[in-house]
């Protein structure tokens, strides 16, 4: 049933009035009384020996409470930081797991690698004596350059990964891969960086803990995007503190992107200290803090080779990537360049044969971890890089090459020989619409009267699959992953009919409070204002996995879906009961139980109502209450899909690439809101283009300094960067959820990369210009045009 | 040492003791409570703690507390009648989906206001996104804040403010 607040409609978003208000609650904003505060000295170096730490000057600070050190934590056993999925290398053996101190004792190994944390009774007070400390260090040579961390030679970052090497991972057969290539009629080739990039979620990361004595009870307050997974690390691996004493509360979250996916030190040493210092303490992360120590993100060198026939189609691809590791293993950085990256390269197409080779390195950079996207935008880039590129060398029509190697919509459900089976999905419908949007018919002319204006005008297309929604649990643990990927929901109604919806999902920006208000709504006929989601906190939720991936309307909601038909069931049980009819005559219809063919009828509310007065009720039969849980583990993750289409032009003389056009048309199976959606996908086109143009996370590769550290040096996309967009949607539902809904968070940030960056290069291929790197900086860019130009001249 | 300081804030009349360092911001959300105004980054580059200081649109973490001395200040919280009587840029911003996280959101809509005014209520996109250059969102791709701005100028105009 659509109605105006049910499942497609434009319900405006319930959590903007606290928001728009300033009443809205994140960490930093909570008032604790008594509060400390907490300030990390960092290492001012990419990799030295701690000879020795000072603290006799600190330590008479004014306003100091307590200063710890690597040493302290060391004594009191708090254990490593983890790294929770286990990748098995092309041996067999998992991979090499070196240790993740919370503060850095012996050996510090980047530059923001914290080392001690000063506690006293303000923030500046604790800045002022963390000034006054002495870590005497021995400056060791730093292993920063990538492409050279697995060198014989290379500074070593780590004894339990010698060489650097962390995995040596394989997908494929490589020798059957190698007959194909034997036989194409051609080879396309591209040798590619996937930039690095900084997440930067605008709310810095923050954490506050309370430590009550007399319950031994912990609460700690964290901007996670997992609160229940976050406590789960903290209690079984890394501090000890049983998971029923330790309550673990992420409140309103100014976005995450995947960097408030992890467990990071700070939270750490900050819940540890709490019950040592007897008052709460805050921490709040500078933006500064924020860019060298949020995990970072993509971070791959990339060699890829495409053989295709004479037709054009495609017989294999071969993938060699080198991925990026930091100096430490983050929460889930092992999945993200394998099971998250080769097991997307099939793309939208029948490529029968593909083998990926992923050696995962360790260098003297913070750690890398999944970031918006996780190893399906650098799949994509890799996919549509190529796609393009083999267009180009066989001068054929970039739309017409990739409809040729289509999945056809009769093969479906479809396997890859990427280890993914596809629901779903209708990829020429997708293509042609966006192409119509785009007018790409036009292109040509449009180029023309763009170099009538001395610009360079280019076109790119991008055609992604992303695989959202992870499942279902007994794969992804046969795959490593120590964690299971189901989703919880809980729906308890209160006497006067009124509904809790509690998700073990966590909205940080995405609108949960409305969407899944609207399902519930939809199901079951409450009215929206009769509707309350709450989650974030371990002490009110019912365990649940968090938001990442595209997952929690697919998994979450499908999970609310289930409860939904719980309450149904019970009720039906109720109302026959009130209605002195049989169970299986009962029918549920727009919020209310009826006797089909009669005009007897008890809405929802009555039903809800006798299950907590339950005077006039089949007691011998059912329980009292009206309170149902569900936890849903799906069949498969879910497939969404798109093309996009990115149309710029290069100033020649400035180097600078403006984005004239930007459209996009994606499946995302049935949309809940169409509005939350269309923000979700302007969102991620806008971190697809920051990583196309703008975004690069540099270190200096001697001194491993990371030289794009604040806003004055990491660009960020700001307004006049990005253009308004247009949006299309094709609908295919998923056939294996109950809303047959897939994910929509990532898309844009997935597919817009390529879509840019083939733009770009199919503006400056007249100038026969061959290897855009990314990101496409003005000067980056001018300098191919002009090192081109003196080519030519040449 | 401390220094006294007394401003006006949404009208109402305050003062404190305060370091010399102390922030505008600082002293709005620890010594105030007023949490409403963020601190985003500490280079007054992202805008999320964009106040009204006598009128003018102001990154208060690039401003001391004791520089607000006697001026009248307004933040988000100042700026609806009640919850059920938004501004009309606050309006606009939930009528078109212009926030998600809302980490960004007071200061946009502080800067936004500042905008349609300083520009007679008369704007076009061009203008509206090279205006927010000073405010970053990482959400939303601006699509809909830029439409919401576009949306309120008008509202502001016949709605007076």
């Amino acid at each position: 049933m659509t109605t105006a607040t049910g499942i497609g409609a434009r319900v405006k978003r319930r959590e903007d009035v606290r928001f728009l208000t300033g009443t809205g609650r994140y960490v930093d904003d909570l008032p604790l009384a008594r509060a400390t505060y907490a300030y990390f000295l960092r290492s001012p170096h990419a990799h030295a020996k701690i000879k020795g730490v000072d603290l006799s000057e600190a330590e008479k600070m004014p306003g100091v409470v307590a200063i710890f050190t690597g040493k302290d934590l060391a004594e009191a056993k708090v254990g490593s930081l983890i790294c929770g999925w286990v990748v098995k290398d092309k041996h067999g053996e998992p991979h090499k797991a070196p240790p993740h101190p919370v503060l850095a004792a012996d050996t510090v190994r980047y530059v923001g690698d914290p080392v001690v944390m000063v506690v006293a009774n303000s923030h500046d007070e604790a800045k002022d004596a963390a000034e006054k400390i002495k870590v005497d260090y021995e400056v060791l040579p730093a292993n920063v350059d990538l492409a050279k961390a697995l060198d014989k030679g290379t500074a070593q970052v780590h004894a339990e990964a010698p060489g650097n090497l962390i995995y040596d991972w394989e997908l494929g057969v490589k020798a059957d891969v190698d007959a194909a290539f034997a036989k194409a009629a051609h080879v396309t080739k591209i040798d590619i960086v996937n930039n690095r990039l900084i997440p930067n979620a605008m709310e810095p990361r923050a954490a506050a803990a309370e430590y009550d004595k007399g319950t031994g009870h912990y609460t700690l307050w964290s901007t996670s995007q997992n609160p229940h997974v976050l406590r789960l690390i903290l209690s079984a691996f890394v501090l000890g503190i049983p998971e029923h004493k330790l309550r673990v509360i992420a409140p309103d979250v100014g976005g995450g992107f995947g960097s408030k996916i992890f467990c990071y030190n700070e939270e750490t040493a900050v819940c540890w200290a709490s019950s040592r210092v007897g008052r709460p303490i805050k921490w709040t992360a500078e933006r500064s803090e924020s860019f060298m120590t949020d995990a970072h993100g993509r971070d791959h060198v990339t060699h890829a080779e495409l053989a295709l026939d004479k037709d054009g189609k495609f017989l294999a691809l071969k993938v060699e990537t080198i991925a990026n590791m930091g100096a430490y293993l983050s929460t889930f950085s092992t999945a993200v360049p394998t099971y998250l990256y080769a097991t997307l390269l099939a793309g939208q197409y029948t490529t029968p044969l593909i083998y990926a080779n992923v050696k995962a390195a360790v260098t003297h950079t913070a750690p890398v971890d999944a970031y918006r996207g996780a190893g399906r935008p650098e799949a994509t880039f890799v996919i549509e890089s190529i796609v393009s590129q083999a267009a180009k060398d066989l001068k054929v029509d970039p739309a017409e090459l990739r409809r040729k190697n289509f999945i056809p919509s009769t093969a479906f459900p479809y396997q890859t020989p990427v280890a993914l089976q596809y629901d779903s999905g209708n990829y020429p419908p997708i293509i042609d619409e966006a192409m119509k949007i785009a007018d790409y018919r036009g292109f040509e002319a449009r180029r023309a009267e763009a170099k009538s204006r001395g610009k360079l005008r280019g076109i790119g297309f991008s055609s992604y699959i992303e695989a959202c929604g992870l499942a279902p649990s007994q794969v992804i643990g046969q795959l490593g992953g120590g964690v299971g990927q189901w989703e919880s929901a809980q729906l308890k109604f209160n006497p006067t009919g009124n509904v809790q919806v509690i998700t073990g999902s966590h909205s940080h920006g995405q609108g949960h409070e409305t969407t899944f208000a609207q399902i519930v709504s939809d199901k079951l006929g409450v009215p929206l204002e009769n509707i309350e989601v709450v989650h974030g906190d371990t002490s009110t939720t019912t365990f649940g996995m968090g938001t990442y991936g595209s997952r929690s309307l697919a998994v979450g909601g499908s999970a609310i879906m289930k409860a939904a038909d719980k309450i149904i069931a019970k009720g039906k049980k109720i109302a026959a009961h009130l209605m002195e009819a049989s169970v299986d005559d009962v029918v549920f219809e727009d919020g209310t139980f009826k006797v089909a063919g009669t005009d007897k009828n008890v809405p929802l509310a009555q039903a809800v109502f006798a299950a907590y007065v339950p005077h006039n009720y089949p007691l011998a039969e059912i329980e009292p209450g009206m309170d149902e849980n569900a936890f849903y583990d799906p069949a498969n993750f879910v497939y969404p899909a798109g093309t996009q289409i990115c149309e710029v032009e290069v100033d020649p003389d400035t180097g600078e690439t403006q984005i004239v056009n930007f459209t996009a048309v994606d499946d995302f199976g049935n949309i809940i809101n169409p509005m939350i959606v269309e923000g979700q996908v302007h969102g991620g086109i806008a971190q697809g283009v920051g990583q196309a143009l703008l975004e690069h996370a540099v270190y200096d590769k001697e001194t491993g300094q990371l030289v794009s550290g604040s806003y004055m040096d990491y660009t960020m996309p700001r307004a006049d960067d990005v253009p308004s967009f247009k949006l299309g949607y094709k609908v295919t539902p998923c056939p294996h959820n109950p809303l047959g809904v897939k994910g929509c968070g990532e898309a844009g940030a997935i597919a817009a990369p390529a879509a840019v960056m083939n733009a770009v290069r199919d503006a400056l291929a007249p100038l026969g210009v061959t290897h855009v790197p990314m990101p496409a900086t003005p000067l980056s860019v001018w300098q191919l045009i002009h090192g081109a130009s003196r080519a030519a001249a040449e | 040492m401390t220094i006294s300081v007394a401003m006006t804030v949404n009208g109402k009349p305050v003062s404190g003791k305060v370091e010399a360092r102390t922030l505008l911001v600082q002293f709005l959300r620890e010594h105030l409570g007023m949490t409403g105004t963020h601190v985003g980054c500490d280079t007054s580059q992202c805008g999320a703690c964009v106040v009204h200081v006598d009128g003018t649109s102001v990154k208060s973490c690039t401003m001391l507390a004791v520089q607000a001395e006697g001026a009248k200040v307004t933040t988000i919280e100042g700026l609806a009648a009640s919850a059920d009587k938004l501004h009309p840029m606050q309006e606009a911003f939930r009528d078109n989906h212009a926030l998600q996280c809302g980490f960004c959101t007071p200061g946009m809509v502080m800067s936004a206001i500042d905008m349609v005014k300083r520009h007679n209520y008369q704007l076009d996109e061009t203008t509206v996104r090279h205006e927010l250059e000073g405010n970053l969102c990482r959400c939303t791709g601006y699509h809909n804040i830029v439409k919401a701005i576009l949306a309120a100028a008008p509202a502001m105009k016949a709605a007076g403010v």
